[in-house]
């Protein structure tokens, strides 16, 4: 098999003496959907963190595009190409829908401040581009006609597919969910569900973590479980669903 | 809707061009009355430090509170440069902002490492050391006796000693300092800034350098308030510690609040309103009570700031643009297929 | 022996100076640590303190009395500035509330200048215009006062903190507000009495000092800023380190001032938050309670 996009060897992660995440190691191939699983601090979060560049880790290492991350800024794996979206949403609610999402153009652009400032060609051509871009992120997810409302109003379920056109916009080759489930009805679910299914057709690759396991079997073609901060099992979510160590870890403790 | 955006932008084109008219008539209609023109044109200059403590403040999020040490930077490089090493006055104004952002670059990169309630302090902390070198530093800036002699600005070796062409300088540099804010404010960098304010995580992760925006736009306040400060020295010819110290710093804070930092004309309407309002008072104030002096104004503003932070966060400016928008609202628009709308809000103007 | 005795001299003037800094750098801490707020109106009420106590004096009163009644008087502003200014604001940003704080203190000074001039006024001592002799150094008795009476209100801050139940309830709203609510504290109570006994520690530091600096109605500034200063250089939450670094800011510019010039003073008080501020944010004592915890 060719390189995968994203490698993840070995990382680890201790907090004084606590190891939230100990040599967990596992891949991403172009244009996978690839869950991260596991009970209450079982280290999703610190992997995920690490995967971002929001927080360094202690050993081990990760690969993006056959380069080595480590150690690498969140803007600065924007710009190779890894975007991602929030927990708790974090769109710039004061901003319309329609320049959050411009805002995910941004790596896309180069005008700075003086072309900026003087409204250089360069700054106007770009502009302009920034917004059909943005205009036509929308139009797919279907939320065109709230380009001119401010983020801040829109429903809970709504501004978390804001939240993914801006991720999107820039066509990264990776996109990182933090838990995108989190906070929706099942209707926005189900919605959000399709927009991701419609995103991997055109060819979109996802790593995301995630907690209700109805989606993640539903939407995954791989999954790994973490539990304690090791990884416990891989697989297509059949295996992972029939995988003993798992059952016992995550699905025993809801089962019973 | 995109009728109405246009209709909306047309009104907006003829407010401008009515203010330009108003701008540039203004010394006519006063008759060149010195006392008003001299107003005028510290309105400008005090205009040209809020528009880039907008930027800032408004755009950015970050606070200052050191500001008016910039602006000593731009008269005190203009001062010395043109008096004593007999530079032309472009080339010292040029200098003094260049100064003016190496000194924000050498300061902002520790300091905007901190936030909220440390930033601002670190600001504060800034400002009363550069008073102090101001203050100390005789050799250059003459101390607290202040410097004397600064010579006019010249425009092909004219040179300009008197209000009225002063005035239009000014102005053109106010017009041209609010035109690029303006622009930044819709590009690329203004999105960044907003985004920066909004959420940080979430700006950083879309590619955006936070760090770099906001020292950018740090340095870029500082070269509107040392251009502001070049531009004073030349116009009274005379400057002195005190003009640069944490009082003004809190002063020009004033004026953006009032003005509202939300959007780029903030600064200039602060700056006007808050200059009318010092000069009505000291008009005023002792017609009331013979006894008083310059105290009241103290307490005025004082007062206006802590009430227009609690009532009216935004400022005027922001009270205007509430008003502006719902008036084409609830006005103009019709129901339109949401599809057709493809012209883009003139947000913020 | 001259230089000794300089060494004296400007021990004590820090020492008293420092102890000055330390009261008005607590009245920021417990401020801070209840309502979250970076008060900078807070050398301003030293400022009032010293000029109500320096009229109710000159009026005849007796000095006790004075000082009691001024005291009193300055935690009423206090409590009305809480009220006027800080509540109606809770929700604003961080930058709102200091900014809120400044215009505040640009009223307290407007007042001050209204009823009491740009002139300076000079408060008696408490105890007669003597002075000791350390060393061949002179020492006045205000000195001595300052000193012990800051550290007299340490003792009494601590043992209200650590013995008395409102004490106790301040200091839960301090390490947890939603579960003091909870326990039936009412926080804004709390962020009230706060505000006011800063305000009152602050007449307090303005009162000792005005026999020795005198009054006038800008010195409030000056003051709170390097309360300030101290108090960032210990922490902001932590009192005991907020006293030490008073005590430390204050001999730096007494030595400072006496041996190298008195118009960098400012700077090397201001250098010394910048550094602290960006290469210890927790302030100099961070590890030192780290440890303890």
């Amino acid at each position: 098999m060719s390189a995968m996009l994203l490698e993840v060897e070995r990382l680890s992660k201790s907090f004084g003496g606590v190891q939230a995440v100990q040599d967990v190691s596992f891949g991403v191939a172009k244009g996978e959907m690839v869950a991260v699983i596991g009970p209450n601090g079982a280290g999703k979060t610190t992997l995920f963190n690490m995967i971002s560049g929001v927080i360094p880790p202690t050993g081990g290492s990760v690969r993006f595009q056959g380069g080595v991350i480590n150690g690498k800024k969140p803007h600065e794996l924007a710009m190779l190409g890894m975007t991602r979206t929030f927990q708790n949403l974090q769109l710039f609610s004061d901003m319309t829908v329609l320049e959050n999402v411009m805002v995910g153009f941004h790596t896309r652009l180069t005008g700075g401040i003086f072309s900026a400032g003087f409204r250089l060609p360069l700054a106007r051509r770009e502009e302009k581009q920034a917004q059909e871009q943005a205009f036509s992120c929308l139009e797919q997810i279907g939320l065109a006609h709230l380009a001119w409302e401010r983020a801040g109003t829109l429903p809970y379920g709504t501004q978390r597919l804001v939240e993914i056109a801006r991720a999107a916009v820039s066509r990264p080759s990776l996109i990182l969910l933090d838990e995108p489930m989190a906070g929706l009805n099942p209707q926005e679910s189900k919605q959000l569900v399709d927009v991701l299914l419609a995103m991997r057709e055109q060819g979109f690759t996802f790593l995301f973590v995630e907690h209700d396991m109805e989606t993640v079997m539903a939407i995954a073609d791989r999954i790994v479980v973490l539990d304690y901060g090791k990884k416990i099992a891989e697989g297509a979510p059949e295996e992972i669903a029939r995988h003993p160590d798992v059952i016992k870890a995550y699905l025993g403790e809801e089962a019973v | 809707m995109e009728q109405d955006q246009r209709m909306a932008d047309g009104w907006k084109r003829w407010l401008l061009l009515a203010g330009a008219a108003v701008w540039l008539g203004l010394p006519w209609l006063v008759f060149g009355n010195n006392y008003v023109l001299s107003t005028l044109i510290l309105i400008g200059l005090y205009a040209l430090v809020g528009t880039g403590m907008t930027l800032l403040m408004g755009y950015a999020g970050q606070i200052s509170l050191g500001q008016a040490a910039f602006y000593g930077i731009g008269a005190y490089a203009s001062a010395y440069l043109t008096a004593h090493a007999g530079w032309p006055a472009w080339l010292a104004l040029a200098a003094g902002a260049v100064l003016a952002a190496l000194v924000a670059l050498v300061v902002g990169i520790p300091v905007f490492r901190l936030r909220e309630h440390y930033l601002a302090l670190a600001t504060l902390g800034f400002g009363v050391i550069m008073f102090t070198f101001f203050k100390e530093w005789k050799g250059i800036t003459g101390g607290l006796n202040g410097f004397f002699g600064i010579p006019p600005i010249r425009i092909a070796g004219v040179p300009l000693q008197s209000d009225l062409p002063f005035y239009y300088l000014v102005s053109l540099f106010v017009l041209a300092g609010v035109w690029f804010a303006r622009n930044i404010v819709r590009s690329r960098v203004g999105r960044a800034l907003r985004a920066i304010h909004g959420s940080e995580v979430a700006a950083n992760s879309l590619g955006v350098n936070i760090t770099k925006y906001k020292l950018q736009i740090f340095m870029l306040s500082a070269v509107y308030a040392s251009i502001a400060g070049s531009l004073y020295a030349h116009y009274v010819t005379f400057i002195n510690p005190d003009l640069f110290g944490i009082v003004p710093s809190i002063y020009f804070l004033i004026m953006v609040v009032i003005g509202g930092a939300g959007s780029v004309w903030g600064g200039l309407i602060g700056a006007a309103v808050y200059v009318c309002l010092g000069e009505w008072l000291k008009a005023v104030v002792p017609l009331l009570l013979p006894d008083a002096g310059g105290e009241f104004e103290i307490v005025f503003f004082g007062l206006l700031l802590v009430i227009m932070l609690i009532y009216m966060p935004n400022g005027l400016t922001g009270v205007a643009l509430k008003g502006w928008r719902r008036f084409w609202k609830t006005g103009w628009r019709r129901q339109v297929d949401s599809h057709k709308a493809r012209s883009i809000g003139g947000e913020r103007g | 022996m001259e230089a000794w005795s300089q060494f004296v001299q400007l021990l004590f003037s820090g020492l008293t100076v420092g102890s000055i800094y330390a009261l008005v750098a607590l009245g920021f801490v417990i401020t801070y640590s209840v309502t979250g707020i970076l008060n900078l109106a807070q050398g301003d009420f030293a400022m009032l303190g010293a000029l109500l106590c320096m009229t109710f004096v000159n009026s005849g009163m007796p000095f006790v009395l004075a000082i009691g009644l001024s005291i009193a008087a300055v935690m009423a502003v206090g409590a009305l500035f809480e009220r006027l200014a800080i509540q109606p604001a809770r929700r604003s940003s961080v930058a709102v509330l200091i900014i809120i704080t400044i215009g505040a203190s640009f009223v307290f000074r407007g007042i001050a200048l209204l009823a009491w001039g740009t002139d300076p006024y000079a408060l008696r001592p408490f105890t007669g215009h003597g002075a000791l002799e350390v060393f061949g150094a002179v020492i006045q008795w205000q000195s001595v006062w300052a000193i012990v009476i800051s550290l007299a209100s340490f003792a009494a801050l601590h043992l209200f903190f650590q013995r008395t139940y409102i004490g106790k309830a301040v200091a839960a709203c301090v390490i947890n507000p939603f579960a003091a609510r909870l326990m039936g504290i009412d926080i804004r109570k709390m962020s009230l009495g706060a505000v006011a006994v800063s305000a009152g520690l602050g007449a307090l530091a303005g009162i000792v000092i005005a026999p020795i600096s005198g009054a006038s109605y800008d010195m409030g500034m000056m003051i709170g800023l390097k309360a300030f200063i101290a108090a960032v250089v210990g922490g902001l939450t932590n009192a005991p380190a907020a006293i030490a670094g008073a005590f430390l800011v204050g001999l730096l510019e007494s030595f400072a001032e006496g041996y190298l010039s008195s118009g960098y003073k400012e700077a090397i008080s201001f250098g010394l938050l910048l550094l602290v501020l960006l290469f210890m944010p927790n302030g100099l004592f961070a590890k030192m309670t780290g440890k303890r915890v």
